[in-house]
């Protein structure tokens, strides 16, 4: 009998291609996902080298960082150097063969979800992409992690990897979620438990009964922050739910080949008895909904709780404490609840799914934003967008007072014109609350898409469960 | 890629935890489609106020730090995006070598493939170095990666572990393409597996 395996044993095993005495790998990539921001000096290598693209079929393009999310954005992208990127993308993808999604395509969208929107994410394979959150596509069983441009090069060139392999870490969520509580809130709370270093050196594999219960929307946001828990991946085991997603999407396997892809498929689930070098258990019943306070995606309080002091914290987290703080505006003992907010983003590859534009549809029916909140909507594709049209979800959210745009990243980092002005407030669905992610001087505090619908109908931080 | 063999250089202290790659290039940088010329917009939000003018106090417009070859940091340096433009920033203005009690690991693996040197070192000894680097100018850290060792400006040594095979390529400047393209022929032979088994794919 072979030793127990963990799904990342098997997965890793699948991919090797070579190993060497010292435990350099080379692992083979089954798919590799290419955006504007991230690839230019990676093609102009291969051009370089005179190399070309290995396996240009497994490899697919979308421009999603820079593109503007006004709904006249096909009249062509005013920023220069972003609308250069995206020509560049363009012209890439024409010149070694990759399929491309472009600004004008519905399909178009934000990486991390038209990936598995168009099956091209399935149980099994290795996914990489020049973008953290590609532990996103971990949600489906998939071993998905960001790489950086000489590494998109390299898997460009070769379809493969170097890599050691990392530890395992098992997360395990059991139980049942109290009311108001979603996936967001699960990976948030795991990140203020083992901090943004908690994961470093491990995949993360999110195990137990409330995370089988999650929709596989919900399986990939909690997947999507493994990133900010500092770990390489996040994984969760397929199942029927899994399954049933993928199932006739465009790029999903069909006929004899299907039945095939399902039976090994069946078989990526972690062995009785394999070993974690890491275990963090938590109880459903004790998550509550969330918010961060400070400029780390550690920074997680209950949404009942106050502003923490720097001398609530040890070692160089009080500096870092004094100073996010200080860059909030915030002050020690004031209520998160009080926190009054200018603006809400809901979108980004964590939140910008239907099942989340439902969630604040939910939420604000027969409710108003408040006036003088900023409110906007980026739905992660031009398919959510199209979806949340056809089901009358859109005109909702519209006629509650929410800016309805177009698909991309947006405000989640801002490199496209949707930017917090400097002290702007904004309660976000996105991942990260780093200074100046959304905008210079721009104020993030992180929270679900429920918390999200919550603050901007009230005009500051809320708790959702006092609006259900 | 540069070779890595030896440095002394001044370093500069940056006792800040979870330092992200927000913070050592903002998002407007990385519209450039080129690897160079980052340098100047290293650390640009904390560097410069919004009207571009140095803010003095920040330790890289110090006269002593201007140019720094060593940046000593807290805990979880280069935490966030997968954006290589934060080595090529650091390299760019001059920095071989960061010091730090852990990394993240993409940007850890982005430093190796732009000759920059990430050592990681228990907290006890950063804290040493970090002293070290706030003497200023004279004060001069050597770092031997053949030797795997760091020396501060009073002569004390530390050692650090390194991957071997990535000491290899630091040492000699070797490109990872380049030595995975002699195993073709594996991967060739992987892809006829993959195939065979799982067609799907
Ligand atoms: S939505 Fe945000 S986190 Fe996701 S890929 Fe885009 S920029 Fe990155």
């Amino acid at each position: 009998m072979t030793a127990p395996k963990t799904l990342y044993d098997k997965i890793w095993d699948a991919h090797l291609v070579h190993e060497a005495e010292d435990g350099t790998c080379l692992l083979y990539i089954d798919r590799h996902l290419v955006h504007e921001v991230t690839s230019p000096q990676a093609f102009e290598g291969l051009r370089m080298a005179g190399r070309s693209v290995r396996a240009p079929e497994k490899t697919i393009a979308v421009p999603d960082h820079n593109v503007p999310t006004d709904p006249d954005r096909l009249s062509g992208i005013k920023d220069e150097q972003s609308r250069i990127q995206v020509e560049l993308l363009r012209t890439n993808a024409h010149d070694f063969g990759i399929e491309l999604y472009d600004v004008d395509d519905v399909r178009q969208g934000i990486v991390h979800i038209i990936g598995p929107e168009q099956g091209w994410t399935q149980p099994g394979m290795t996914i990489v992409c020049g973008d953290s959150h590609t532990a996103t596509h971990g949600a489906f069983g998939a071993l998905a992690h960001g790489i950086g441009t000489s590494e998109v090069e390299h898997v460009l060139a070769t379809q493969t990897l170097i890599q050691k392999k990392s530890k395992n870490m098992l997360v395990k969520v059991e139980g049942e979620l109290p009311p108001g509580v979603t996936a967001k809130d699960i990976t948030m709370t795991v990140i203020g438990r083992t901090g943004t270093a908690g994961g470093t050196g491990h995949v993360i594999e999110y195990a137990g009964s409330a995370i089988r219960a999650l929709s596989m929307e919900g399986r990939m946001t909690v997947c999507n922050m493994a990133i900010e828990g500092g770990a390489r991946a996040g994984l969760i085991a397929p199942d029927e739910k899994t399954f049933e997603y993928v199932k006739g999407r465009p790029h999903a396997p069909k006929g004899g080949e299907w039945e095939m892809a399902l039976e090994y498929w069946k078989t990526l689930h972690s062995d009785e008895g394999a070993h974690y070098d890491k275990v963090i258990e938590i109880d459903a019943a004790d998550i509550a909904p969330v918010v961060t306070w400070g400029t780390s995606p550690e920074d997680v309080l209950p949404i009942t709780a106050t502003v923490p002091a720097p001398e609530d914290f040890t070692g160089g987290k009080v500096e870092a404490a004094r100073r996010s703080l200080d860059y909030m505006g915030l002050t020690p003992g004031q209520k998160l609840s009080d926190i009054e907010i200018d603006t809400v983003f809901i979108g980004s590859c964590t939140n910008g799914r239907i099942e989340d534009l439902r969630e604040v549809a939910r939420i604000v029916e027969g409710r108003k934003v408040k006036d003088g909140i900023r409110a906007m909507i980026v739905p992660g594709s031009g398919l959510v967008r199209l979806q949340a049209e056809q089901e009358g979800i859109a005109q909702k959210l519209i006629d509650a007072g929410f800016d309805w745009r177009m698909a991309g990243c947006s405000m989640c980092l801002g490199m496209n014109p949707d930017q917090l002005a400097p002290g702007e407030r904004c309660a976000s669905t996105s991942n990260r609350n780093f200074e100046g992610r959304q905008g210079y001087k721009g104020r993030t505090h992180l929270v679900s898409p429920a918390m999200a619908a919550a603050a901007a109908v009230t005009g500051r931080l809320t708790d959702v469960r006092d609006l259900m | 890629m540069d070779k890595f063999t030896n440095l002394t250089g001044v370093a500069a202290p940056m006792p800040l935890v979870n330092v992200d790659t927000d913070m050592i290039i903002p998002k407007q940088f990385l519209k450039t489609i080129k690897r160079s010329g980052l340098g100047a917009n290293l650390f640009d939000e904390m560097r410069y106020d919004r009207e571009g003018n140095e803010i003095a106090d920040f330790v890289l417009n110090q006269p002593a730090y201007r140019s720094a070859e060593i940046l000593v940091a807290g805990d979880n340096f280069g935490c966030g995006s997968s954006r290589e433009h934060a080595p090529w920033a650091l390299l760019d203005f001059g920095i071989r070598c960061v010091i730090a009690p852990s990394f993240a690991d993409i940007f850890f693996n982005n430093c190796f493939k732009n000759g920059i040197l990430p050592i990681a070192l228990p907290q006890e000894q950063v804290d040493i170095l970090m002293k070290d680097a706030e003497k200023g100018a004279n004060a001069r850290i050597s770092v031997d990666l053949e030797a795997q060792t760091i020396t501060s400006s009073d002569g004390q040594v530390f050692t650090f572990d390194i991957d071997p095979f990535k000491k290899h390529c630091l040492l000699n400047g070797l490109d990872d393409i380049g030595l995975t393209m002699e195993r073709v022929d594996d991967i060739g032979a992987f892809e006829a597996r993959q195939t065979a088994a799982r067609p799907w794919l």
